[in-house]
């Protein structure tokens, strides 16, 4: 029942599947002009007037979460190693809660447009500034590699599009392309209120198609799960029952366990400090609203990933390991194939729709975010040190959007084909390490100073990236970005087992190492009454959204 | 008060009186009494499953239910430990740190005018 794939380079038929994913397209398109026209102010750009509901933002919040990453690279990852993907899921999920206990809220009340705001709030502006929008750089070009090399590996299985190797520039990098420019699109004339809408339009249908899917998967077991892990076990000659504990995938050896406490830790520590995530909490009106909209996130985001978990090893079931494998696009296809296998090419074209507009809505708030940091804190209070008008605030950023919309399809094209749930968990293990323990301190620890700020912002983020470049992820194993040199010495895939405690003890050295600073604790008042109360917090400038 | 302008002389700053009262000091109090010891509760909850499943997968693999294993079984209880945390807290906010932040942030706004 399997092999039918494998005799076509392509699933279902191309042109259907282009077609449902226009159809999205032109529908967000039409759904960001109409929301652009009413982009006015910076607040509008960045923040779409601070004038959405809890609700709203949770849907958006969990369109902007459930990225690529969640989609296919969790279900893939299920599918071929089984339990181990499901950590993923858990990581993800379980780390809402730093977000929702000591983030949200606080952050909501002090900041105004990025993280930044945040970071530097009782500092000395400009280098802690600076650090804050180098590392949401690095960490937005992270999960944006992540997002385009999923779009590629997606490209090539509906379309037929191989990657060709022999060139830099094949078909797929022309789908990259597309993606970037669209993307570039949304964020420029619907600004952060048009993307926003894509996000929730976005998780509406993916939530749906999943649950459908889910639905279906299960109901052709009897609704009885134990049956689809046993047809699960059956379908996975290779590993047999192994898939059903942990230890496929990071099992193998000593220093692949410790890589698996070290992913899981990134993965825990990674989401509150994600600058894409932090940057939706000022588009509510209030901190309680910013609660409301992680509670929204936390439901919506929990009941996709026990989707996945039916999804994964349902794919396994009914499409199989060995398949999934070999089809073009590897693990990350099989989600697709298992759309294909249950309601044939209208399934698959539906689904694939999604995955998409996932890939897209994602890149867009990474996008926006990005560029955002760039104008407001790196042109708007160091460059021009606060004496810019809005206006040309606003201008810049979207300049900015346009450049990253190119960087992004660059890398993306030269990210094709790789795992995307592990890339992504390395811009978490990059964003736990630069960007929480400096929260957290600024929130929580008087004391705390600029130097300390920095100490960690750059510590973390520097001994993150170094241990990436160095690790067996990008070179030295088969699995490698680049397989044909080895210039490996750090034997773990994830860093974030050394780079976020390093980060946190850096923190607290720096702040020593730099003296009191007078400032910085006497800002600490404004900053607790502020977070704990929203005395002072940034208001919103519209009372009705729509 | 800008984020990005002068701060007044601290002196003259509303923020440390309303930090120095009482109210506040009660707010920061029932705030970090929940929101502390609750990170501490979920992050060893979900380090021992990750240790768990790194070191005793013999023990994760073990059979409940059919093909339903322990695995299986703590990996979703992390999922309801996550639902349960998030409603307890939305309710201990609601009811204990709302009204007073509220409160204090009336009386604030009334200082400023």
């Amino acid at each position: 029942m399997t092999a039918t794939y494998l005799a076509a380079a392509t699933v279902g038929k191309p042109g259907l599947n282009i077609g449902i994913f226009l159809v999205f397209v032109l529908i967000t398109l039409v759904v960001v002009f109409y929301v652009g026209r009413q982009n006015r102010t910076a607040a509008d750009y960045y923040a779409a007037g601070r004038a959405f509901t809890g609700t709203q933002n949770g849907v958006a919040i969990s369109g902007d979460y459930l990225s690529a990453a969640s989609f296919l690279g969790i279900a893939g990852a299920i599918s071929t190693v089984g339990y181990d993907g499901f950590l993923y899921s858990i990581g993800f999920l379980v780390a809402w809660l730093v977000a929702l206990l000591l983030v949200a809220e606080m952050l909501r009340n002090t900041g105004k447009f990025t993280m930044g705001d945040v970071l530097s709030f009782r500092m000395r502006q400009r280098p802690v500034r600076a650090a804050a929008a180098i590392s949401t750089l690095v960490v937005s070009f992270f999960y944006l590699l992540a997002q385009m090399a999923g779009a590629g590996g997606l490209i090539s299985l509906l379309l037929g599009i191989e990657d060709d190797k022999s060139t830099f520039f094949d078909g797929q990098s022309l789908v990259i392309a597309v993606v970037g420019i669209l993307m570039v699109v949304y964020v420029l004339v619907g600004g952060m209120k048009g993307t926003t809408w894509v996000q929730m339009i976005k998780a509406t249908l993916l939530l749906i198609g999943a649950a459908v899917m889910t639905a279906w998967v299960l109901g052709k077991f009897g609704f009885n799960l134990s049956a689809l892990l046993g047809q699960a076990v059956e379908n996975s000659p290779k590993a047999g029952e192994k898939i059903l504990g942990p230890g496929l995938q990071y099992g193998k050896s000593a220093t692949s366990k410790i890589d698996f406490v070290s992913l899981g830790l990134a993965l825990v520590l990674g989401t509150a400090g994600l600058p894409h995530i932090l940057m939706r909490f000022y588009t509510v009106p209030s901190a309680k609203e910013a609660r409301r909209s992680v509670v929204w996130a936390i439901w919506l985001i929990g009941i996709f990933y026990l989707f996945t978990l039916v999804l994964g090893y349902g794919a396994a079931a009914l499409v199989g390991p060995d398949v999934i494998l070999k089809a073009p696009g590897g693990a990350n296809s099989a989600a697709p194939l298992l759309a294909y296998q249950l309601g044939g090419e209208i399934l698959l074209g539906l689904v694939s729709a999604v995955a998409f507009a996932t890939i897209l809505a994602v890149v867009a708030g990474l996008t926006i975010t990005a560029s955002a940091s760039f104008a407001h804190d790196v042109y708007a209070s160091m460059i021009k040190k606060g004496n810019t008008a809005p206006d040309s605030e606003v201008r810049v950023a979207r300049r900015t959007a346009l450049v990253i919309g190119l960087v992004a399809i660059v890398g993306g094209i030269l990210a094709n084909g790789q795992n995307i749930a592990f890339l992504v968990a390395l811009a978490f293990a990059v964003a736990a390490s630069a960007n929480l323990p400096t929260i957290l301190y600024s929130l929580f620890w008087k004391r705390f100073n600029t130097t300390g700020a920095l100490f960690s912002i750059y510590g973390g983020l520097g001994s993150a990236v170094l241990l990436i470049i160095f690790s067996p992820a990008v070179s030295g194993s088969a699995t490698s970005m680049l397989k044909s040199v080895n210039f490996h010495w750090f034997p773990l895939s994830n860093p974030g087992l050394v780079s976020i405690p390093l980060s946190f003890i850096l923190g607290v050295v720096g702040t020593f190492v730099g003296g009191r600073e007078p400032a910085a604790e006497a800002g600490y008042a404004e900053m607790e009454v502020r977070s704990l109360t929203g005395a002072g917090a940034e208001r919103a400038d519209v009372v009705v959204q729509n | 008060m800008s984020t990005t302008g002068e701060r007044p002389p601290s002196g003259l700053n509303p923020y440390v009186e309303i930090q120095a009262s009482p109210e506040f000091v009660e707010l920061r109090h029932r705030l970090r009494r929940f929101v502390f010891p609750m990170s501490a509760i979920f992050l060893v909850w979900y380090l021992a499953y990750v240790l768990l499943a790194a070191y005793e997968p013999e023990f994760m693999s073990i059979k409940l239910a059919g093909n339903l294993n322990v695995g299986l079984l703590i990996g979703v209880l992390q999922f309801v430990s996550t639902f349960v945390i998030t409603t307890v807290y939305v309710r201990y906010a609601n009811k204990n740190l709302d009204p007073a932040a509220e409160e204090l942030r009336a009386r604030f706004e009334g200082d400023a005018r």
